[in-house]
Parts: structure tokens; C-alpha cells; sequence
């Protein structure tokens, strides 16, 4: 079993993971009024595996997400109001409105918006993690992709030139079990589609109880000191879960109840951090649920200020698409 | 001033700027290997031997760090991701390609990912890359012989150049590296000047400064001025014109030919100043004819210049087929001198 950190970062973690499970929660709600436009990916269920893996990155290394971001966004520093004020469509949205929710993200903390095509993050954290090693930086980069992204050509011929070129970038598989809804077991016939074909690449991997934030937060340091120190990439598969759907119209009728029963109540990744925080003597009941207090506060301001937030102005649509500027 | 071949110009131009930035850096598949070809059409030849190889070349020039020639895998998707991810950190790579055809295999990192970054972040963060793309038909078949410039100068977030001379090769290469735009360079074939042999090629070999310059994206250039015909060509088709238009003068038809230069941005004003003159225009390419971006140049006319034009409007491209390999289908498919004099001719006389 994992150890647990000093006082303070176990708090940290269960702060960042909370807030995850409330933002998601209420993003469905406002959705479920009808108030929010749009469609959600949501990343509930997998809160352990966004704040593991970030918790001790530096706001200089960048992350990459997926059409699922809103955990790795809030867990890499992107803030709550600039958040709903994306998912609102509203000007001071992290994105300015451009994005939505598959795009969130804000590259002044090392998030840049998060990437909708499944794997197409993938390269381009390895032309990050170029850029450092290039500008002899010891940063790293780090990409997320869902076990369906394992299957794409970008995995493959990504795989391939990190290792060659000992890239400082971190493969992080989040494998839901579902891509989308088909199960990932007849799409690979590998147990762990991520890990598994690992050694084609000369890459090591590890596969980790993803809904365990310690136990990723223990490898997520193995892999990024092994990016600092110049050793190459790591592939890192954490086995975790939705809570909800795959997307906004998705009830989830392919998934087993046994299974759902197992990852919805006994295994999720928040309760179970939650006990051993109390088991451990880390902090008491009381000490959590104003933390709690604290998150749901911050998350109601946060909803309340992007509905009150002014819309972009319509000639905005025709900015930003190129810069004006060059290396002159 | 030294006379250079499109292909040592655009070598120069990346040369001097990994002098001028240590960002800049270039990349692809037998990018410089020792012994072999610099690419595939000696651009970027020897460039390692100044500015180190990565991976490292045992034997070869060692430079501190990492080496700004990269030798890549035959990966499209990742080469073009890798642009993408080193551009937004503050790199400039210049891609190549080898053969512009190979463009349609990294479609989403382009057109997907480089394109839209910067618009979907809100404007906060570049992708300043450049992809080099050898276009044109050389008789190698289907899949080695596209122009297709089209394709991307449909998409807002790209820019799309294509040089037809050693001067302007050089200048807007420089101008692409130093953009902070993703840009798609296409590089047309038959106009390197390489000194492999290829038949039809065009010498386009010419006087090429050695002090720094730069040419404006947007800017076309007027190749040979006239009062009877516009013909707007770029790539190979622009020298095509010229040669069309110097047989026509002997006819007493006078041809102005414009050389766009870049397709996104397209410079319409020197277009409209000088229809505004002809009356006549006429637009030829190697793309092929449907939804070619000569049919954009059209319509714009139709819908902002019609008045000024005293003819229909003549699209010359190449035919609605896959290029075919037989040198003698292949000359069929492709506009030639000869079928662009005919129709600058016919036109000329209505």
C-alpha cells in the first residue's frame, strides 16, 4: 500500500480530488435544467488518476487532456470561474468562449486546451517534451489518453520516436475499461492495451490501481523523475472508472451492475481517500467537511458568476485565428 | 550576386535562420543523412554538418546538446504532432515532407490541431511551424504527383505559400519561418533545379542576395506585364504561362502574368488592378479542376468585379483524374504551354 504524504499534501489531494467530484456534479445538474448549452464529457470516477499524476508537476511542465477534462484542468491550476465561464460560452472563459467543454484549459498554468480527437494529444506532447530537451529545460510533458486512443496510428508512431529519442514526456493511459461504449476488450486483445505493448517501444510501464490516488501519485513520481533526469518516457496505465456516462445522452446499458456496483461504491477513488485520511488519524470528520464546505462555496460562486458573465462580442468570432506578430 | 537553384535558395534561407534563432530547427525522414539525399530533393543536405544531427551520427559533427537536423521515423502523424508540441513551447520547426502527398496522412494534426490551437486557447498561445511539401507531377504516379494546395487554403488558421523562383523561394521561406502561423510551403518538383535530372523540369534558377530579406505573405507578383489577358498561375504553371505568354507576344497578344505567391492570403487587389486593365482572366493550376482555388478566384470576381470583365472568366487545371503515370498521360492531364497559349489565345479574341 501507498504511504501516505505529510499532513499537508494529503489535504491538497483530497481538496483538488473534491472539487473535481462537486464540479462534475454540478456540471451535470445545470446541464440536466437545461442551462448549460452544449454536450459534457465527464470525468467523475476518475478524479485519483487527474490529481495523482498532477499534484507534483510544475506550473512550467504541461499536460495534455482529452475531450475529458475538467479533472486535469482543476487539478493543473486552470480556475473554477475561467472554467464555467467556458462552459457557459462566456467571454472571460478560459478559452474566451472558443473552446467549450471538450477544449477547456488555460496555458498559463501548463494546460493547453485539452484535444477532442481521440490521440491526437499524443504527438504533441512529445513535440513539448522535444522543446525542453531541446532548450535544456528538465521540464516535462505529460499526455493523457483513454484506452480507446491506444488503438489509434498517433499511439503507435509516438511511442515509437519518444523512446528513440528518450523524449521527457509521461504516457498516461486512463483505461475506463470503455471506449466510449464498446468495451476495450474486443477492440484489443490485450489486457492492458497501454502497458502491454510497452516493451514493442523499449518503453517502461507500469499498470496501477488508477482510483488509488497514492498508489498513481507514487508512479507519477517515478515517471517524471525519469523524464528530469533525461531517462526517457514512461507509460503509466491506471485502471479506472466512470462514474457517468460516456457523454451527455449515454445511461451507460452496457456496462455490467456488478461492475458499476463495485467501482460506483466500493472502489471509488474519493470515498476510499476519504477513509484512510480518518483511519490514518490524518484529519477528523470535522476537518474534511469544512474543506468540503469550502469546495461546494467556491464551486456555487463559480456557477453564479459565469451565468452572470458577459457573452463574447460577435466580432470576437474573427480573432485570434491568426497572430500578427512573427520573429521579426 | 550568386545565381542559386530553388533548392539551394530555400537551403540558404533555413540556414541562415537556425543561425539567426536557435529555435529554428528541421526535421523529417532522411532529413540529412551522410550519404544520402538532404530529404528528398537536396534541400536541407548538410545542414547537419553545421548544426549537429539528432539522433547523433557516430562519427559525424557533435554539437552540446541536441543537434538541429532530426533524422525522423517514417511517422506523418508524429512529425507533424511534434511540430505542433515543440511550436506552442517556443520552438520553430520546418518540416519536410519528401513528397507532398504524404501531407494527407498527418491531416489532423494540420488541419485539426495546428490550425485551430491558437483559436481555441483564445488566442494565448502560436504554433509557428512550417510543413515543406514537394508537389507536382514528375512521372512517378498517382501518390507522388498531387498539387494540393487547395486543400489547405480552405482552412482559416493555416497560410499557404508557393514560390515559383530562387528570389522568392528564399524570401518566403524566411518570412513562413518567422511567421507565427502554422504555413504550408509547397515546393513544386520540377522547379528545384536539383542537379538529379527530372524531365520538364524548368530552370528557375536566378539571382538570389546574400543579405537578409524577406518577402510579405499576401503579395503577388506581376511576372510579365500586358494589356490583352490576366493569366494568374502559380508553382510550374506560372513558368508555363510565361512561356505561353512569349509566344502569344509574338502573335501581337500581350499576357500579364501574376504570380500569387501565397494562396492564403491571396492578394485579390493585384488581381482586380490588373483585370481592371484586360478586361480578360484567365487562371491556371496544376490542382486539378473541381473546387481547385481557381474556382475561389472566380467567384470572387463574379461576386465583387464582375464589371470589369468584358469575357467569361477561363479555368485551365489539371484534368478530374488521379495523375496517371505514362509520361505521354500524364502531359495529357497536366495544363501545358501549349493548352495555355490556346485558351489565353481564344480568349484574347473574344
Amino acid at each position: 500500500m501507498a504511504n501516505m504524504p505529510a499532513r499537508e499534501k494529503a489535504l491538497g489531494m483530497y481538496k483538488t480530488m473534491y472539487t473535481i467530484r462537486q464540479y462534475e456534479e454540478t456540471i451535470y445538474y445545470l446541464f440536466l435544467e437545461g442551462i448549460m448549452p452544449g454536450t459534457i464529457h465527464q470525468s467523475h470516477g476518475e478524479e485519483a488518476s487527474a490529481v495523482g499524476m498532477i499534484y507534483d508537476l510544475r506550473v512550467d511542465d504541461v499536460m495534455f487532456s482529452t475531450h475529458r477534462p475538467a479533472g486535469h484542468d482543476i487539478a493543473k491550476g486552470v480556475t473554477l470561474r475561467s472554467m464555467m465561464c467556458e462552459m457557459f460560452g462566456k467571454d472571460e472563459g478560459c478559452c474566451r468562449g472558443k473552446g467549450g467543454a471538450m477544449h477547456t484549459g488555460d496555458f498559463s498554468v501548463g494546460a493547453p486546451p485539452a484535444n477532442a480527437i481521440v490521440g491526437g494529444n499524443i504527438p504533441i506532447a512529445a513535440g513539448a517534451a522535444l522543446a525542453f530537451k531541446m532548450q535544456g529545460k528538465d521540464n516535462v510533458a505529460m499526455s493523457f489518453m483513454g484506452d480507446g486512443a491506444t488503438n489509434e496510428g498517433s499511439f503507435h508512431e509516438t511511442m515509437n520516436a519518444a523512446a528513440v529519442w528518450k523524449l521527457p514526456v509521461i504516457f498516461v493511459c486512463e483505461n475506463n475499461l470503455y471506449s466510449a461504449t464498446t468495451s476495450i476488450k474486443i477492440t484489443c486483445n490485450m489486457p492492458n492495451p497501454a502497458a502491454d505493448r510497452a516493451a514493442a517501444y523499449g518503453i517502461p510501464a507500469e499498470v496501477v490501481d488508477g482510483n488509488d490516488v497514492l498508489a498513481v501519485n507514487e508512479a507519477a513520481a517515478r515517471a517524471i523523475a525519469r523524464a528530469r533526469a533525461g531517462e526517457g518516457p514512461t507509460i503509466l496505465e491506471l485502471k479506472t472508472y466512470r462514474r457517468g456516462g460516456h457523454s451527455r445522452n449515454d445511461a451507460c446499458g452496457y456496462r455490467p451492475k456488478d461492475e458499476e456496483n463495485y467501482y460506483l461504491n466500493e472502489h471509488d477513488p474519493v470515498k476510499m481517500f476519504r477513509e484512510r485520511i480518518l483511519a490514518e488519524g490524518v484529519a477528523t470528520e470535522d476537518e474534511l467537511a469544512e474543506i468540503e464546505a469550502e469546495v461546494v462555496a467556491a464551486i456555487d460562486d463559480s456557477v453564479e458568476y459565469a451565468q452572470k458573465a458577459p457573452f463574447p462580442a460577435l466580432a470576437d468570432a474573427e480573432c485570434d485565428v491568426y497572430d500578427e506578430g512573427g520573429n521579426n | 550576386m550568386a545565381v542559386l537553384s530553388i533548392a539551394d535558395a530555400l537551403k540558404a534561407a533555413i540556414a541562415e535562420e537556425m543561425r539567426r534563432d536557435p529555435a529554428v530547427y528541421c526535421m523529417g525522414e532522411d532529413e540529412d543523412i551522410p550519404g544520402g539525399m538532404g530529404g528528398a530533393f537536396t534541400v536541407t543536405k548538410g545542414i547537419g554538418d553545421e548544426f549537429g544531427y539528432f539522433p547523433p551520427i557516430p562519427g559525424q559533427k557533435e554539437v552540446a546538446g541536441v543537434g538541429r537536423a532530426i533524422n525522423t521515423p517514417i511517422s506523418e502523424i508524429m512529425i507533424a504532432g511534434v511540430c505542433v508540441g515543440s511550436a506552442m513551447m517556443g520552438m520553430r520547426p520546418v518540416a519536410d515532407l519528401q513528397y507532398c502527398d504524404f501531407l494527407f496522412c498527418m491531416m489532423d494534426q494540420l488541419v485539426n490541431q495546428a490550425a485551430k490551437m491558437r483559436y481555441m486557447s483564445g488566442g494565448t498561445l502560436n504554433i509557428p511551424m512550417v510543413m515543406r511539401c514537394p508537389s507536382g507531377a514528375t512521372n512517378r504516379g498517382a501518390q507522388h504527383a498531387q498539387s494540393p494546395e487547395t486543400y489547405f487554403a480552405h482552412v482559416p488558421g493555416l497560410k499557404v505559400v508557393c514560390p515559383s523562383t530562387a528570389y522568392d523561394a528564399k524570401g518566403l521561406m524566411k518570412t513562413a519561418i518567422r511567421d507565427n502561423n502554422p504555413v504550408i510551403f509547397f515546393e513544386h518538383k520540377l522547379l528545384y533545379g536539383s542537379k538529379r535530372k527530372e524531365a520538364g523540369a524548368i530552370n528557375s534558377s536566378g539571382e538570389v542576395p546574400e543579405e537578409d530579406y524577406t518577402i510579405p505573405f499576401g503579395k503577388a507578383a506581376i511576372r510579365r506585364e500586358g494589356k490583352d489577358v490576366t493569366i494568374v498561375a502559380n508553382l510550374l504553371m506560372c513558368h508555363k504561362a510565361m512561356q505561353a505568354a512569349e509566344q502569344l507576344e509574338k502573335e501581337g497578344i500581350s499576357c500579364e502574368v501574376i504570380d500569387p505567391r501565397t494562396l492564403l492570403p491571396f492578394d485579390y487587389e493585384t488581381v482586380v488592378e490588373s483585370v481592371r486593365k484586360t478586361g480578360k482572366l484567365m487562371i491556371v493550376h496544376e490542382d486539378n479542376y473541381n473546387c481547385g482555388w481557381g474556382a475561389q478566384v472566380a467567384s470572387y470576381f463574379a461576386e465583387n468585379e464582375i464589371f470589369l470583365l468584358d469575357a467569361p472568366i477561363v479555368r485551365l487545371a489539371a484534368l478530374d483524374t488521379p495523375v496517371p503515370f505514362s509520361p505521354v498521360l500524364e502531359n495529357y492531364v497536366i495544363p501545358s504551354t501549349e493548352k495555355i497559349a490556346d485558351a489565353a489565345r481564344k480568349l484574347a479574341r473574344l
